[in-house]
């Protein structure tokens, strides 16, 4: 039995590489039954709650679809004001009564730390599904599986990542990720929202990391990956227009690129990439989100200890 | 009554917090929570030669034996300092303040989005120390570093 049987996944940094090699892999074994091609009942009889304390209709779902394409059942509820919570339940009562009535637990909540304190007090697995600012790890795990997916490997990849990178949470996770498997990794973002020097620091010990331009990225990278900028954190309108509107990428962004470069974002876009990008051959963004129901689906299983071939 | 023997007034029960850098004496008192209303006699001495230090200040406290947790916090300002639980006059057990390796309730996380924050959870910060010297502390529930934490103890 794997040692990641149930254990929780809270933060990518809670997972070695040889844990992250593993649910990668799974997942490719685990495609066609994500496509409904094959049926599997790994997971027959055990029942998954899903306790979304904000929404996020895309997560919940994908998640729902991995334990139902597995076999088994889902409980939980899509958003706080239909729990306890809203009458005043602590965080920890919520967990501990649901992990008496489930088997895993995947939760997320507005606040920081929230998962981590779950876990504290579930005794089944508990998968965070996004905490506030904090982590999000199995929208990293799904980010890596489409780089692997589409090159057949993680090695000796340039990935660009653009936009948000003060604040943007997946941007955070897959930095230390891809700096794990030693992938070169390109920023390009407004002045105001760099990096922050906690995860350069760490990423630097593994990997080359480095500002540049974001034509230079574009032409040089395997991967773009391309995330929102948020209105909320400019001071006027104005500055936001100019600024968003310099990291917009369209068609004509592209004719210097690689062949082979992928898009990936982590959706839902707003308009950091213009619809005319989505027939070309680059744009791999809903693929991106596809992968995410055979990745749970192996997170799932091996948590959960359904059969792992292998 | 001579200056030497002035200086050294044994307590007959209680704790005396000795190898305490010099000047870290009220900050102590504070982060121990001995303020005005403490029924306990407690001196104070205040730049006392020191081999070790230099200078030091003590602190003895009677009739109070302090539990672990508030030698965590003392760890947190003065980490050589020694504790001398008294009874009866004699020292009943001697022992250096360290710090753990995680502290609940002690230095509460900064980031205000934080759920260890959240009133309505009715919960303490709970941090994990990740390097003494120089001192790092991160919040075990959201993972962020605390920046000073010695400015983050909860008084
Ligand atoms: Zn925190």
């Amino acid at each position: 039995m794997s040692n990641l049987f149930n254990r929780d996944i809270i933060s990518i940094k809670d997972l070695s590489s040889g844990d992250i090699d593993l649910i990668l892999s799974e997942s490719e074994k685990l495609i066609d039954v994500a496509e409904g091609n094959r049926k599997l009942n790994y997971l027959s009889g055990r029942i998954l709650a899903t306790a979304f304390f904000e929404p996020s209709t895309r997560t919940r779902l994908s998640f729902e679809t991995a334990m139902h394409r597995l076999g088994g059942s889902v409980i939980g509820f899509a958003e706080s004001k239909s729990t306890s919570t809203s009458k005043g339940e602590t965080l920890a009562d919520t967990i501990r009564v649901l992990s008496t009535y489930s088997d895993a637990i995947v939760i997320r909540h507005p606040n920081e730390g929230s998962a981590r304190l779950a876990a504290d007090y579930s005794d089944k697995p508990v998968i965070n599904a996004g905490d506030g600012a904090s982590q999000h790890p199995t929208q990293t795990l799904l980010d890596l599986f489409t780089i692997k997916r589409e090159f057949g490997k993680l090695e000796n990849l340039k990935v660009g990542i653009i936009g948000d990178l003060k604040y943007g949470r997946t941007v955070h996770s897959l930095s230390y990720a891809l700096s794990m498997f030693g992938i070169e990794i390109l920023l390009s973002s407004p002045s105001s929202l760099t990096m922050p020097p906690d995860v350069m620091e760490y990423c630097k010990t593994k990997t080359k990391i480095n500002d540049v331009k974001l034509d230079y990225l574009i032409e040089e990278a395997d991967v773009v990956y391309v995330t929102r900028i948020q209105k909320e954190r400019f001071p006027d309108e104005e500055e936001y227009q100019s600024v968003s509107g310099s990291y917009k990428i369209t068609r004509s962004h592209l004719i210097k690129a690689k062949s082979h470069m992928i898009i990936m974002h982590p959706l839902p876009r707003v308009d950091e990439i213009s619809t005319d990008v989505d027939n070309t051959l680059h744009a791999r963004y809903f693929r991106q989100s596809f992968y995410g129901v055979p990745v749970r689906m192996a997170i799932l299983n091996i948590v959960l200890g359904g059969d792992v071939d292998g | 009554m001579d200056n030497e023997h002035f200086k050294v007034t044994p307590i007959k029960n209680g704790t005396v917090i000795d190898h305490i850098p010099a000047g870290n004496a009220f900050r102590i008192l504070k982060i121990i929570g001995i303020d005005e209303d403490c029924k306990s006699t407690v001196s104070i001495l205040i730049n006392v030669p020191s081999r070790q230090l230099g200078s030091k200040d003590i602190i003895k406290i009677e009739d109070r034996e302090l539990d672990d947790n508030e030698l965590n916090k003392i760890a947190l300002m003065a980490s050589d300092a020694t504790i001398n639980i008294i009874r009866d006059k004699n020292v009943y057990e001697k022992k250096k303040v360290s710090l753990p390796d995680e502290l609940t309730g002690i230095i509460r996380c900064q980031n205000t989005n934080c759920i260890s924050n959240k009133k309505d959870e009715k919960m303490l910060p709970h941090i994990i120390v990740e390097t003494r010297s120089p001192l790092r502390v991160k919040c075990h529930y959201c993972d962020r570093t605390i920046i000073n934490p010695q400015d983050a103890i909860l008084f």
